[in-house]
């Protein structure tokens, strides 16, 4: 993949990752660092949506009503360790431990669908409790924030089982290991993003705002 | 479900039956066509799975002169409809639906693609590279705004047409005033275009940075290549905003929340300004470009190279910036504070600065030039003072106390249609007469391209000049009839007889292109007009590996020092990589198509079939573990020995 002739060398270097030793993985890698810069654009409109909506109730609950510690921490600690276990991954990866890779890659997604079915287990509660999509402008704003992040997980989650079938038919090669480093770039985004929806709306809802 | 069929066929009015009759009759046509001259293989092959920048870019533009016709028809219906008063042509709500439909594919179906287009076919050509940084990426691209369009357009026969204006505003717009599908149409048809739009602004921003030819430092970049790279950054951080404001309508529309509604502490303001923080960016995404194509085509026929081009960047960088920060003066009079229309109209007008330095810089390019008059050099001509008339009110609007008097009145349309149709239109013109010997063998006939433009740019002037004074005058924008009384007959008529101008500028244009496939004397170097930028220096037509040796940048205007050296390079070719063509991305959009066909009409068990289609072909293009082949030396000296 010789795109670009005057790069080639400095890549052949015995140190360097296998997902950066091809032009492709490298293209490939840089436009999902854009991809990323779009996301943030995505995400940091659905943010100031929820926030302009805040205090928008109509005759619905309120958050600080229906929001509970204990599951948001347990999401929380779920989330943030499974991106732990999907560096620790990428560090068996360099390695070029096919083994642990596969064995990280799988507790992250152990934990992914944990967080999954929590936050799943939290909109059903929430909803028995009357508060849905179309209660009010701030739950609508609430089910779109949290529910984009809980689909991009979701997306997540079977984008890196894809990879594992293929990390088994293959083994480590530029193009898997490429696939792995990007997939992980986004559950660590994922991360990032859950971070701020822990602040601006849990943690909002619950102490700042009421309090 | 409760399909009704006598409901899903738009019918009542004669323009509806015409359109569905031209419709079959045309798909009748292409297959008898294609069939009789066994070419279904041939399409397939060499145009709807083809990965290649150049056929990219030219589907783009086809695709977008036929969105220009269908639009342009539209625009001609309104002034039909407004040259008398009291006038029975178009109906109110079938009026409301046309200037929908015209604004949205002028601007979303029409403008960007044909830039898109040009874009796709020049820009990988212009820094010395061999494609796009992801090949297989662009190809989804076209094809998800092709898809978008179809589904948009669609709307006039089945369903029937968005009706709330193209800035598609709540109320209006929401389920309650609009409950037809036509609304729908408007949401899931861009939401699917901008797929292919986010993705093009990746594709072109990594392909700018990353695969320029050796030598060719930031500051030796061709002025087109620059517009691009500025306008792909504005596409990347604007589109997701778009993304996410249909997103929300649509889940108010189609699943009941209450982001924009009326009640439930929905606000409708949170929509204005959403559309809005991705629209005035977006106007820049379709101007910046343009730019770009005048700066390439002035420098080119003044033969010069481009005056104060380090200004001319940090202008457009500064152009862009400032997009982000002016999207209220769209709604000066919708009650915000005093300082916030002050803020927001100070921004506007500084926008005027960096502008006028760009204008400034094109007239001293001019200046001791050698001119060439040619038809791409007459575009560009035109543009200079047609686009300060449309900038100069453009900063009359700006000043947020005056605009409580123009705001929703002609003045504002005359403005906008200055702005958009001397800078962008004639751009697309110009770039199409100046590149098309590049992209397919031989120029456009430079007799039937000036008639054209001369019917064209009067007819605009003619058309659009007027509506000023009818702004003024106290004509609103959006109305579909008036009368005698108001005294705005004298000044329609005029501006109907320059709509009549542009069509048969337009139609000038549609026969130059027949005219030339016929006639037109065939090149065989790659460099008619003298060019002093990259691509002119491949053959005609252009291989599809695009060089067969990378070129070695020396210095701006890259082609002209290349001419001045005459060094004879070694020709020692090396195997060269390319990808291969896929008929995933079809495949991809068309399901596309279908889960947002199915979305519009509410009818999800055929969204989720699509949807479906969509993650399997995801999955497919996942274990697709095709990395492209080697066209070996053999092949590409054969190649290259039939250009001698």
């Amino acid at each position: 993949m010789e795109y670009v002739q005057s790069e080639a060398n400095k890549h052949d270097a015995p140190d360097t990752p296998l997902e950066y030793q091809s032009e492709t993985g490298r293209l490939n890698i840089l436009g999902f660092w854009i991809f990323l810069g779009a996301e943030i654009a995505l995400f940091a409109t659905l943010f100031a949506t929820y926030l302009v909506l805040i205090g928008r109730y109509a005759d619905g609950p309120v958050p600080w009503e229906l929001f509970e510690v204990k599951g948001v921490l347990i999401e929380t600690f779920l989330l943030l360790t499974s991106s732990f276990t999907c560096g620790l991954a990428i560090h068996e990866m360099r390695r070029h431990s096919l083994k642990g890779l596969v064995a990280w890659l799988g507790i992250t997604l152990v934990l992914g669908v944990a967080f999954l079915s929590f936050e799943i287990y939290e909109f059903i509660h929430y909803i028995h409790e009357g508060a849905s999509l179309t209660t009010s402008a701030y739950w609508s704003g609430f089910y779109v924030l949290v529910g984009t992040h809980g689909a991009h997980v979701t997306m997540g989650i079977a984008w890196i089982v894809l990879i594992i079938i293929q990390l088994f038919q293959r083994g480590l090669t530029k193009q898997t290991t490429r696939k792995v480093f990007v997939a992980s770039l986004y559950w660590h985004f994922l991360d990032v993003v859950w971070i701020f929806i822990f602040t601006a709306v849990y943690l909002y809802g619950m102490v700042i705002h009421h309090g | 479900m409760n399909l009704e069929w006598d409901e899903f066929f738009v019918t009542g009015e004669p323009l509806i039956y015409a359109a569905d009759v031209s419709i079959v009759l045309t798909t009748i046509a292409i297959i008898f066509v294609l069939t009789y001259f066994k070419k279904w293989k041939w399409l397939w092959r060499e145009w709807l799975t083809t990965v290649d920048h150049k056929k990219i870019g030219i589907m783009y533009i086809f695709a977008a002169l036929l969105m220009l016709f269908r639009a342009g028809v539209d625009a001609l219906l309104m002034r039909a409809q407004l040259t008398v008063p009291n006038s029975k042509i178009l109906e109110g709500q079938h009026y409301n639906e046309i200037f929908t439909t015209h604004g949205t594919i002028m601007i979303i179906f029409m403008a960007m693609p044909f830039l898109i287009g040009l874009i796709n076919f020049v820009v990988p050509l212009q820094i010395g590279a061999r494609d796009v940084a992801y090949p297989f990426l662009n190809a989804v691209s076209f094809w998800t705004f092709f898809m978008g369009a179809m589904l948009f357009n669609i709307s006039f026969i089945i369903g029937g047409s968005p009706s709330a204006g193209w800035t598609s505003y709540v109320p209006l717009a929401g389920d309650e005033l609009s409950p037809d599908p036509g609304q729908n149409f408007y949401l899931i048809g861009l939401q699917i275009a901008g797929i292919g739009t986010l993705l093009t602004g990746i594709n072109f921003l990594v392909t700018i940075l990353k695969m320029r030819a050796p030598g060719m430092t930031w500051m030796r970049m061709p002025m087109f290549t620059w517009s691009t790279l500025i306008t792909m950054i504005l596409i990347i951080f604007a589109f997701p905003v778009l993304t996410v404001a249909l997103a929300l309508m649509t889940f108010d529309r189609l699943f009941g929340s209450h982001f924009f509604t009326l009640a439930d502490g929905g606000l409708p303001m949170l929509w204005a300004n959403l559309f809005w923080i991705w629209g005035h960016p977006e106007v820049y995404i379709v101007i910046l470009p343009a730019f770009g194509i005048f700066s390439e085509i002035i420098s080119t026929f003044a033969r010069k190279t481009l005056f104060g081009y380090k200004a001319m960047v940090w202008s457009i960088v500064a152009i862009a910036g400032l997009s982000f920060v002016v999207w209220v003066h769209h709604f000066f009079t919708m009650g915000a504070n005093a300082a916030v229309n002050s803020f927001f109209s100070i921004t506007t007008m500084m926008i005027a600065i960096p502008t006028g330095v760009k204008i400034f810089n094109w007239l001293f390019t001019l200046y001791k030039g050698r001119i060439k008059m040619t038809t791409a050099m007459l575009w560009s001509l035109a543009f200079i003072p047609n686009f300060t008339i449309g900038g100069v009110t453009g900063v009359m609007l700006a000043m947020a106390a005056a605009d409580y008097q123009y705001h929703n009145t002609y003045f504002l349309v005359a403005h906008f249609h200055y702005v958009l149709i001397s800078g962008t239109v004639f751009a697309c013109f110009a770039g199409l007469f100046f590149w098309y010997p590049k992209m397919f063998g031989y120029k456009l006939n430079e007799r039937l391209g000036k008639w054209g433009f001369w019917f064209f740019m009067i007819g605009f002037n003619v058309t659009f000049f007027p509506m000023y004074f009818l702004g003024l005058a106290g004509m609103p924008r959006r109305i579909y009839t008036y009368e005698w009384a108001d005294g705005w007959f004298n000044l329609n008529v005029v501006a109907s007889i320059g709509g009549v101008g542009m069509a048969i500028g337009f139609v000038l244009l549609v026969y130059n292109i027949y005219w030339s496939f016929r006639h037109a004397e065939r090149e065989n170097e790659g460099d008619p007009w003298d060019g002093r930028t990259l691509e002119w220096s491949t053959p005609t037509p252009v291989p599809f590996y695009n060089f067969a040796i990378t070129p070695t940048v020396k210095g701006l205007d890259a082609y002209i020092i290349m001419k001045k050296d005459r060094e004879q390079q070694e020709k020692t070719y090396k195997p060269i990589h390319m990808p291969s063509y896929s008929g995933l991305p079809i495949i991809m959009s068309a399901a596309f198509f279908i889960s947002g066909f199915g979305l519009v009409f509410k009818w999800w068990w055929i969204a989720i079939i699509g949807l479906i289609g969509v993650l399997v072909t995801l999955v497919l293009r996942s274990f697709d573990y095709d990395e492209g082949y080697y066209v070996q030396v053999e092949e590409i000296e054969r190649i290259e020995n039939a250009y001698k």
